[in-house]
């Protein structure tokens, strides 16, 4: 019994020895931790909206969920980029669930007119080698969608090459650019119908979170 | 065991990723290329040592029967100390290991390494065995990081950057020009066959080596003659 019981305390003592350092840790690097993750963030978003705003990108946004056009019950985040209080363009973060393992988290950098400003690949699990030419630093395949829009082309062009459409897939790998280019459709319309909504600015999120 | 002793037993005799063959997940994993290898291998290397000290320190308070939750709980904290570190400090390598820095507290070597040894040892030498054993890690990962990268990628330490800043981007080689890169390698089957190549090859030079100091060791004295042995 009192083996037991001073077994109980080291075992109590240790506990609180580690959750005391990993406070004080946490509490030291807390600031830095976010101020990283912003200014990763902002290097994203960067690429797509080069200057032309002059508006906070990452405090002026909001997160929702909207079944059909985001599937599986995933959080989006709209960041708004305005000039002077006019709305310019914005940039929804959202995953593609249709690769070929797991999501593909993507950047879509969409102008007010509901023209394309560019796609980015933030993060992905596809093969090396095959569909990791999605990534900007591999190939410029992302760099089709500038200038894109739901009636440019037409929307039953907006597909890979092999089901009819107008982009480009990759040798030995459809399944990935297929679920970029679907995303990407489902997110321009879904911009197109909430536009309205997108853009304003009491809008309130869905949920806040961390960036 | 002198401190030389353990030295030796942690970096080759006994290398966890060679000879003892554990945590072999992030080895194979993140062995793609030779900047995620090392980032990999100093954080592990990083936590064995802090672990190993804080089990030698607390190894008379540690009765058998909690030792082990007591130890999860030491490598749990010193690694998310390390979790946080990373991404305060070196964040875009951290984006790389990703999922990898949390999962060093599953790392079977270093709970092994608190049993066998921290636990039974006085803190310093429990401190060498832990860099011994992390920095044998650390090598079987940049060895097979070298070898998967320069195969699959035709170049060494490609996103240096990561690690060093600005000063590391110059220090990507590029050994094979216009390479078109070889799959396989860059494939999880590439790490298993390039563990295995590193496997057979320190076995070989181990071979090597222990045959030439028992020929050092018997060349002192008159020996069978080769030609009567033959």
């Amino acid at each position: 019994m009192k083996g037991m019981i001073r077994s109980a305390i080291a075992l109590g003592l240790v506990a609180i020895a580690g959750t005391s350092l990993l406070t004080g840790v946490d509490f030291l690097t807390a600031d830095r931790i976010t101020a990283q993750e912003r200014r990763v963030i902002l290097e994203q978003l960067g690429q797509i909206i080069p200057g032309q705003y002059d508006n906070q990108l990452l405090d002026d946004r909001i997160t929702f969920r909207d079944e059909p056009h985001f599937p599986n019950g995933q959080e989006v985040i709209a960041y708004r980029a305005r000039l002077q209080g006019e709305p310019r363009a914005l940039v929804l973060k959202f995953n593609a669930v249709n690769g070929y393992n797991g999501n593909i988290t993507l950047l879509a950098g969409i102008n007010s007119d509901g023209s394309l400003r560019g796609v980015r690949i933030i993060s992905h699990k596809e093969t090396p080698g095959l569909g990791d030419a999605i990534e900007i630093e591999k190939s410029d395949w992302a760099l089709d969608f500038s200038g894109k829009s739901l009636s440019n082309p037409e929307p039953d062009q907006w597909a890979v090459k092999r089901d009819g459409g107008e982009f480009d897939q990759f040798t030995g790998a459809t399944i990935t650019p297929r679920a970029v280019v679907d995303a990407v459709r489902l997110a321009l319309e879904y911009f197109q119908a909430n536009r309205e909504y997108l853009f304003d600015t009491t809008a309130e999120s869905a949920e806040s979170t961390s960036p | 065991m002198t401190y030389r002793q353990i030295f030796v037993a942690g970096l080759w005799q006994q290398n966890t990723g060679l000879v003892v063959l554990l945590g072999l997940c992030p080895l194979l994993a993140v062995s793609g290329t030779v900047v995620n290898a090392i980032g990999l291998g100093l954080a592990t290397t990083l936590t064995l040592v802090f672990s190993n000290l804080a089990v030698s320190l607390a190894r008379r308070v540690l009765r058998p029967e909690i030792r082990i939750p007591a130890y999860v709980l030491i490598i749990a904290s010193v690694v998310t100390v390390i979790q946080l570190l990373m991404q305060a400090w070196f964040h875009d390598l951290y984006r790389v290991l990703g999922i990898f820095i949390p999962l060093i507290v599953t790392n079977c070597a270093i709970i092994g390494r608190a049993e066998a040894f921290a636990s039974r040892n006085a803190p310093l030498p429990s401190v060498i065995d832990g860099l011994a054993t992390g920095l044998g890690f650390c090598l079987a990962l940049v060895a097979l990081g070298a070898l998967r990268e320069v195969i699959g990628r035709g170049t060494l330490l490609s996103q240096a950057g990561l690690m060093f800043g600005e000063l590391g981007e110059s220090l990507q080689l590029t050994l094979i020009p216009d390479y078109s890169g070889f799959l396989l390698a860059m494939l999880p089957p590439g790490a298993f066959i390039g563990l295995g190549l590193l496997i057979a090859g320190r076995n070989w030079l181990d071979a090597r080596l222990s045959g030439q100091r028992e020929r050092d060791a018997t060349t002192s004295e008159p020996t069978l003659d080769i030609k009567t042995a033959a």
